[in-house]
């Protein structure tokens, strides 16, 4: 910037200190608070300096919301949903940039509309479908009598059903689709000119070649910034997570556990234990973005524009 | 697009697109279509038999005052959130532009709360606000009760909206820091010559300039405000107390699990769908008129 007043850069780090104070106290309150003892945290108002009770809480926290099994999970669904989110993404723009098929433009459209559709609007449906996920292909079935002619020739009842509930398939599938990643990959594709395909093409290389060979090496950058973002989005999942899996035991996700570490009404106010399950909880999204920043900002920025 | 399409081939498409096709007409269109249906018939928790209820459904939700106090809160709570948090982020990358020595560290801090989960930071300010104890809660010892989420609307509120702008805080400044970045230099170079001091440079030169950016995220953060609010509401308050604190998502989620009213949460899960809808359509008139400008 132009001005080198000294009154103005003292004006900016006093902005910029202001803002890392109302940034940074959270997390410094609960990292505070993990660590003290429940007298300490129970003291008002709390004592910002951190005690010597971390570990201890750590481990209090992580064997009373059985987090263990609880972050396996929460692994499968983020690198799961992840991984899912790219694979499709990538696939469905490559048909939609790069093969000339009638309905590429409808199909595209049909994936973009979804943006529209948050999951919190249809969140009972949603539910209800998970409870057999094949649902619509019986009635579709159904509808063209293609069941009841299969069994008037065989006998045989066509009645599919997949349940989805209290399943790591059903933790993962429906988070998968995405409008965005989708979107993203077509934008990368269409900067790759016509050329390149041309030319892998004279060479010999089938169209899945170009797409292994060529393009998925040239995503590179695009695949880190959209894993970035898909795995601290699937990660903090909470409302999908909450409503298909009544089996918390063996299939709940560790922001799920958050709401049992709350104290109760009546019981002992031990927020030091709630706020050292926090911190085990919103670490791995947090390393990952503090990690992948430079990736992570380029995914959220060239997302929505 | 037209100049594209190198391939032609009648089946490796279809393989390609159908997977994120079939995921899509699954689990989007076909419970999105269900939310229809149901919102125009009288459905059995159970299952068995519906009766075609035409709008009887919604003209029962139009008379509920309950569910109009939940829609102004609703849209209060967008409102009072996206504009917090838009304003420190706002002020925060205009600062971090200025780029003066250690802006770097600063920068990758003002990121961090983008990757909180909305429950954790829930719990985290729940306790932070907590009467009892925490940090807000001192205030109590001065004056004996004047803080009480837990019996005061207001105080509740406040608490949950606060909590979703500090959420905001990170992905709206990364939006701003990129767009403010995007000015040229000799822009506010020839502003200060012209001896436009820094503040004015800012509502003249910068603002302006970066009007599109804003509009996008005002338009994100009120949608998201309307869909994202379930984590927080549902580890803060639980709606409470006595459902002031109840916005228009988690009164679907209760209405339609815990008071397995298949139709009248099918009912408002459409009018929130149309309100996400229309919000939408208003972005993308927007992004196209942002388009021929440039």
């Amino acid at each position: 910037m132009i001005e080198r007043s000294p009154f103005f850069d003292a004006l900016t780090y006093f902005a910029m200190l202001v803002g890392l104070v109302i940034v940074v106290l959270p997390f410094w309150i609960v990292i505070v608070a993990a660590s003290q003892s429940l007298q300490e945290v129970s003291r008002v108002p709390i004592s910002l300096l951190p005690s010597d009770q971390l570990w201890i809480n750590l481990q209090e926290a992580w064997a009373r919301a059985d987090l263990g099994p609880k972050m396996v999970n929460s692994f499968i669904v983020a690198i799961g949903v992840t991984v899912g989110k790219i694979t499709l993404a990538a696939m469905s723009a490559f048909a939609i940039v790069f093969f000339n098929f009638k309905a590429r433009m409808i199909c595209f459209w049909l994936i973009f509309i979804t943006l529209m559709l948050p999951l919190e609007v249809r969140i009972v449906p949603t539910y209800s479908i998970a409870a057999n996920a094949l649902l619509p292909f019986q009635v579709i079935l159904d509808t063209f009598g293609i069941t009841w002619l299969v069994q008037q020739l065989s006998g045989i009842q066509i009645a599919l059903n997949w349940n989805l509930l209290n399943s790591h398939a059903g933790l993962i599938l429906p988070l998968v689709a995405t409008a965005t990643g989708t979107f993203l990959y077509r934008q990368f594709f269409m900067t790759i000119p016509d050329e390149l395909a041309e030319a892998s093409k004279m060479d010999g290389a089938s169209a899945m070649e170009f797409f292994w060979d060529v393009l998925i090496p040239l995503s590179r950058t695009n695949m880190l910034a959209l894993a970035t973002i898909m795995f601290v989005g699937s990660w903090n999942s909470y409302l999908w997570p909450l409503l298909i899996t009544t089996d918390r035991a063996n299939f709940g996700t560790v922001v799920m556990q958050l709401k049992a570490l709350i104290p109760n009404m009546n019981g002992t106010p031990d927020w030091n234990v709630t706020m050292a399950g926090a911190l085990i909880i919103m670490l791995p999204p947090l390393l990952v973005v503090a990690f992948m920043q430079r990736w992570f900002v380029r995914g959220l920025i060239s997302r929505d524009k | 697009m037209e100049r594209r399409a190198v391939y032609r081939n009648k089946v490796l498409p279809w393989l390609l697109i159908g997977p994120q096709l079939i995921l899509v007409l699954v689990f989007f269109y076909w419970p999105t279509s269900q939310a229809l249906y149901w919102a125009f018939t009288l459905e059995q928790p159970w299952g068995g038999g519906n009766a075609w209820a035409g709008f009887d459904n919604f003209l029962y939700i139009f008379r509920d005052n309950r569910y109009w106090a939940t829609v102004l809160r609703s849209a209060f709570y967008a409102l009072a959130a996206t504009g917090l948090s838009m304003l420190v982020a706002l002020t925060l990358a205009s600062f971090v532009d200025r780029a003066l020595k250690g802006t770097k560290l600063f920068q990758s801090v003002f990121i961090w709360p983008y990757a909180i989960a909305a429950p954790a930071a829930g719990v985290a300010f729940r306790f932070i606000f907590s009467p009892e104890a925490g940090l807000i809660g001192g205030i109590n010892t001065i004056w004996p009760g004047i803080w009480d989420p837990a019996t005061n609307a207001a105080h509740a509120l406040a608490m949950v909206i606060i909590c979703h702008a500090w959420l905001g805080i990170g992905y709206n400044f990364v939006f701003f820091l990129a767009a403010l970045q995007m000015i040229p230099k000799s822009l506010s170079e020839a502003g200060a010559m012209d001896g436009a001091r820094p503040f004015q440079r800012m509502m003249d030169l910068q603002l302006p300039l970066i009007a599109p950016t804003a509009f996008f995220l005002l338009i994100m953060n009120i949608i998201s405000s309307f869909t994202d609010s379930f984590g927080l509401i549902d580890t803060m308050t639980e709606g409470g107390p006595i459902g002031q604190t109840e916005v228009m998502v988690y009164k679907i989620y209760i209405d339609g699990f815990k008071g397995l009213d298949y139709s009248g949460a099918a009912a408002q899960s459409i009018i929130l769908m149309l309100l996400v809808i229309s919000l939408t359509f208003v972005q993308f008139k927007w992004v196209e008129r942002r388009v021929h400008y440039n």
